[in-house]
């Protein structure tokens, strides 16, 4: 395994784009931090940021997992280009050749996916961990540790993310293609789920059944936080909206993303297996 | 003998179309092998095959043994198909580490590869700033890393300029005196003339011949003669039981035995009956000549 990572990271760190996007990646992450310091003072219109709670603990986790998944197309150009790359470079051949196995080819690019998600969500963990010890009005210890299945689940949307550009990467062999139809997909998903409410089932069924979709299960993941806030949630009372969503990261969500992650994975390893290089 | 390779009744179908055709052969420790054949005959094809990267549709192969998967056989055997591939954004040094590291072996040999194929100064350049011929060589070197059990060359020479056409021979030349076995695919025959012991035959996917070069033909060569009394050699050329065809072609006489005989037993038996010769070679058919010759009967 160790051996297999090795192999990637030459392959990556010597890539002058991959090593920029990799870094401008984790800077931007970063950048999360500088919104506490977003702040008017324009008259008697006063807004800071932090005060409104968005790092209060156990929301921030919520807050910052669902902002920071914006970010990881950076790293899906980096993933798609280093599937496709071997293709354009035929070094993929030469690679087998030499002595890699299939399975030891897809079983790599998957252990880079991994060891990728895994740096940037305890990157996440770290950044959020520090920001609301700075800015959150709770501080016990059991609050703060409240709700931390947002990062889990930061953690399998990345997985699942990287694992569906890596078998579009394959299946493409372009890295612009690829990513070309990651967005078309998007849009696909999105048609279908139209299609389904308006003409075969009804709306409430359609959305069950998008839930299945790769994009929008690793989107359901993490639903959006807004609605969330103290202040939005005020707001709504006063017009007399009812925001009371369900915001839980649920198991079978996570196992739907899973599954996908394996068969993502899997077929990437039968495309190259049934391939002539 | 050691087996190195062994392929049984191995088949190939693009579609319709059958690239390689119930193929057999065996490839033994320490000999030079070279496989023949027009373009499109399925050499590559059949490397391919026995290298993992392309799929068989029926028959069997197996390294060494036959007790290795074909991937850890693969860690044993050097191999360049086609083009050189490597990572065009890493140094020469960088990727050979990567090749060291999949295949498992240590990096101390880089340098002593690169300096066998010439390379030692540029091994901190690019790849993409390689020449050809340069790329070549590196391609040579990383598939000597492992110090291979076999090494596996696909038409090494294509579109290489006559100085790299030569370095690429020699680098070969000099792999092959140290007792590795080779490999080695082309349509050049002079090539594979220069420096195989053993070949392969292949046309339209077919097997035409496979064995020692020296056996490809059970013929005993010919002589060339030359002489100013040649109408008295042809007629005693042909009254000896010895000789098949008998031709003439701008003043030389070439005579194809049937029978093994010495050059020194005709020209004495010339001299006994008076004629002298001012030219006479004995030779065997060029490997191309052979080829031709094969592949001829095979079409008719």
């Amino acid at each position: 395994m160790i051996r297999l990572l090795q192999i990637e990271f030459i392959k990556l760190w010597n890539n002058r784009a991959s090593k920029v996007l990799i870094i401008a990646y984790f800077i931007l992450l970063t950048f999360i931090s500088l919104v506490a310091a977003i702040k008017f003072d324009i008259g008697p219109i006063k807004f800071h940021l932090a005060e409104l709670g968005i790092f209060d603990f156990p929301y921030i986790w919520h807050f910052n997992s669902f902002i920071a998944a914006f970010f990881k197309l950076f790293l899906a150009v980096v993933i798609v280009s280093m599937m496709a790359n071997e293709y354009s470079n035929k070094t993929i051949k030469q690679n087998l050749i030499d002595g890699l196995s299939k399975w030891e080819f897809i079983y790599s690019k998957f252990l880079t996916v991994l060891a990728l998600s895994t740096v940037s969500t305890i990157f996440l963990f770290i950044i959020s961990f520090l920001l609301g010890l700075g800015y959150s009005s709770y501080d016990e210890i059991s609050i703060i540790f409240s709700d931390l299945e947002f990062i889990l689940a930061y953690f399998v949307k990345l997985v699942g993310f990287f694992s569906f550009c890596l078998f579009l990467g394959i299946l493409v062999k372009r890295s612009a293609f690829a990513l070309g139809f990651l967005i078309l997909w998007a849009i696909l998903e999105q048609l279908l789920f139209g299609l389904l409410g308006w003409k075969v089932t009804s709306w409430e069924t359609a959305n069950t059944i998008k839930g299945f979709f790769p994009m929008q299960a690793m989107s359901n993941l993490i639903d959006e936080p807004f609605t969330r806030l103290s202040a939005v949630q005020n707001l709504g009372d006063q017009i007399g909206e009812d925001f009371k969503f369900d915001y839980a990261v649920h198991w079978y969500e996570i196992l739907i993303v899973l599954v996908w992650t394996a068969l993502f994975i899997y077929g990437s390893y039968a495309l190259l297996k049934k391939r002539d290089l | 003998m050691e087996k190195i390779l062994t392929v049984n009744n191995l088949t190939k179908k693009y579609g319709y179309l059958t690239a390689v055709k119930d193929l057999s052969f065996t490839i033994e420790k320490g000999n030079v092998y070279g496989i023949l054949g027009p373009n499109g005959s399925g050499k590559s094809t059949t490397l391919g095959i026995v290298l993992n990267v392309v799929n068989r549709t029926q028959g069997e192969f197996s390294w060494f043994d036959g007790n290795t998967s074909t991937h850890d056989a693969l860690k044993k055997v050097g191999a360049i198909i086609e083009r050189p591939n490597f990572y065009p954004y890493m140094t020469a040094i960088q990727n050979l580490k990567l090749v060291c590291k999949i295949k498992d072996v240590s990096e101390d040999k880089i340098e002593e590869k690169l300096e066998l194929v010439g390379l030692l100064e540029r091994k901190n350049s690019k790849f993409r700033t390689y020449s050809l011929g340069m790329k070549q060589r590196l391609a040579i070197a990383s598939a000597l890393l492992n110090d291979p059990e076999i090494l596996i060359l696909d038409e090494p020479t294509n579109g290489l300029d006559p100085q790299g056409i030569h370095q690429i021979r020699q680098i070969i030349k000099k792999i092959a005196s140290q007792g590795t076995t080779i490999l080695l695919a082309s349509h050049l025959l002079d090539e594979v003339e220069k420096v195989c012991s053993h070949v392969v035959i292949l046309r339209k996917g077919e097997k035409l011949y496979s064995g020692r070069v020296d056996d490809m033909m059970a013929t005993h060569g010919f002589f060339e003669l030359k002489t100013a009394q040649s109408e008295a050699l042809i007629k005693h050329l042909e009254s000896d039981g010895n000789f098949g065809e008998i031709k003439t072609e701008n003043g030389l006489t070439t005579a194809f035995l049937k029978e093994e005989m010495s050059a020194e037993v005709l020209n004495r038996k010339l001299f006994e009956k008076g004629i002298f010769l001012s030219h006479l070679v004995k030779r065997k058919e060029s490997l191309e000549e052979q080829f031709l010759e094969i592949t001829k009967n095979q079409s008719n």
